[in-house]
């Protein structure tokens, strides 16, 4: 067992906003994101890369952040949930999710906002099946996902039309 | 759930990576973390050392070679299932790539985690079999061809030797081969239940050469050779699909579980599975 920890140098950029680190490698993802810039928006839910709560995006990819170690991302681009609201207002997934109801407690909400957002880039208009397939990783407990298949839908719609 | 501290190594080169390998035999090597990782969080693995492939450019990418294709160990699954390259030249790997975990895990995972991680359910390593696949391993040494038939050995346990890392797969051309995937996934863990990757040579309404690869039911992936012999020679018609399929098992001790699926179950569901892929490409 290694008597001290050392710390390994990177640059992350969270979003937009680049941060010089010195950080311990077995922090996570999630860690750094909540315990060291206090964006506590990602959520953890299982701890163990079942749930997708913790989901962010990764150089626009989404990712499970509990299941990443944050020094292995170095010069990365990370996108969260507090960044996902433009100067304008709400981006068209939350505009649609509250629209829909595709909320409940709330839980998972930044984690399927960030996997829906990771998905609507690969396929800006994807059909319901394709929504169903992009959102397999992510687990809400309250919904039925009915309402988040649908508000998903909805978000893609507005952003074509909107382009 | 934070992690054991441990030490940690990010080459830029793949001799570097490998010296490093060879100065610190206990080390583990990081590919896309998606097993590793989880193993390490919950204490199932506390290496004192990770040395993190993420930065090694050798590793990276797929390439068209003369007899096939080379794809390098850190490529991800969700490259593999999308690549056009992989989707001319070798099919069953993309179609099993896009069976493994979900798109996060897909967005991280890698080929060479996957099948050096060798979980006995896990997608690619059939997929492998199927495609006469052959992965290179690397190590200070030098590297060495393994036939993806000898590379799986249990569960978690390969043909790798300590020292060595698995640094490329090689997949010959499969196009105009019948190929499919046909995948029985758990339904919490999405890990194959039964999974069935078949390549079939077929001309004139005859199998001319039979690969089957199965995942999920035996301590390791393995070729069904008792039902490819039972395809060669022959057309693919009912008779022929519910002989070969009855012989899926055949020499495999088959692992059963008391909570979801017992050996029983399983042995008859991949008669099912293999009788269901041939009929898709029949």
């Amino acid at each position: 067992m290694p008597e001290q920890v050392s710390t390994t140098a990177v640059v992350l950029t969270v979003n937009g906003e680049t941060h010089t680190e010195s950080l311990p490698a077995n922090m996570l993802l999630s860690e750094y994101l909540r315990d060291h810039l206090h964006l506590t928006g990602t959520h953890v839910g299982c701890d163990t890369s079942q749930c997708g709560a913790c989901t962010v995006l990764v150089d626009g990819l989404s990712v499970k952040s509990c299941t990443v170690l944050a020094v292995s991302l170095d010069e990365s681009r990370i996108e969260t949930v507090e960044g996902l609201a433009g100067p304008d207002g709400l981006h068209p997934l939350q505009a649609a999710f509250r629209a829909r109801h595709a909320l409940q407690c709330g839980f998972c909400t930044p984690g399927v906002l960030m996997t829906a957002a990771g998905l609507l880039r690969e396929s800006p208009r994807p059909s319901p099946t394709e929504i169903r397939a992009g959102l397999d990783g992510i687990l809400c407990r309250c919904t039925g996902y009915e309402n988040i298949v649908a508000a998903v839908g909805e978000a893609a719609a507005a952003i074509g039309e909107a382009m | 759930m934070s992690m054991t501290p441990f030490r940690y190594a990010r080459p830029m080169a793949l001799r570097d990576a490998l010296a490093d390998l060879t100065e610190h035999p206990e080390a583990r090597v990081l590919a896309g973390g998606m097993s590793l990782l989880p193993l390490m969080k919950m204490d199932l693995a506390a290496p004192e050392r990770l040395i993190d492939l993420g930065r090694v450019q050798e590793l990276q990418g797929i390439t068209e070679t003369p007899d096939g294709i080379r794809i390098g160990a850190m490529t991800r699954h969700f490259e593999l299932a999308s690549d056009e390259v992989v989707g001319r030249c070798a099919p069953i790997v993309a179609q099993a790539a896009a069976h493994v975990g979900d798109p996060q895990v897909r967005h991280r995972g890698t080929i060479g985690g996957s099948l050096a991680h060798a979980d006995p359910a896990a997608d690619l390593p059939a997929a492998m079999l199927a495609a006469d696949a052959v992965i290179e391993a690397a190590s200070a040494d030098g590297s060495r061809m393994i036939p993806a038939a000898d590379f799986f050995v249990g569960p978690l346990v390969t043909e790798l030797r300590p020292g060595e890392m698995l640094v490329a797969v090689r997949i010959p051309m499969l196009q105009g081969r019948r190929q499919h995937y046909e995948k029985v996934p758990h339904p919490a863990s999405g890990y194959a239940v039964v999974g069935v990757a078949i390549s079939l040579a077929v001309a004139g309404g005859v199998v001319q050469e039979a690969r089957i690869g199965v995942t999920g039911v035996a301590g390791h992936a393995y070729r069904a050779h008792a039902a490819e012999r039972a395809l060669e020679g022959e057309g693919l018609n009912p008779g022929v699909i519910a002989k070969a399929s009855s012989l899926a098992a055949e020499g495999e001790e088959i692992l059963g579980d008391a909570v979801y699926a017992s050996a029983e179950y399983r042995r008859h569901l991949l008669q099912v599975t293999l009788s269901r892929a041939l009929q898709r490409v029949s």
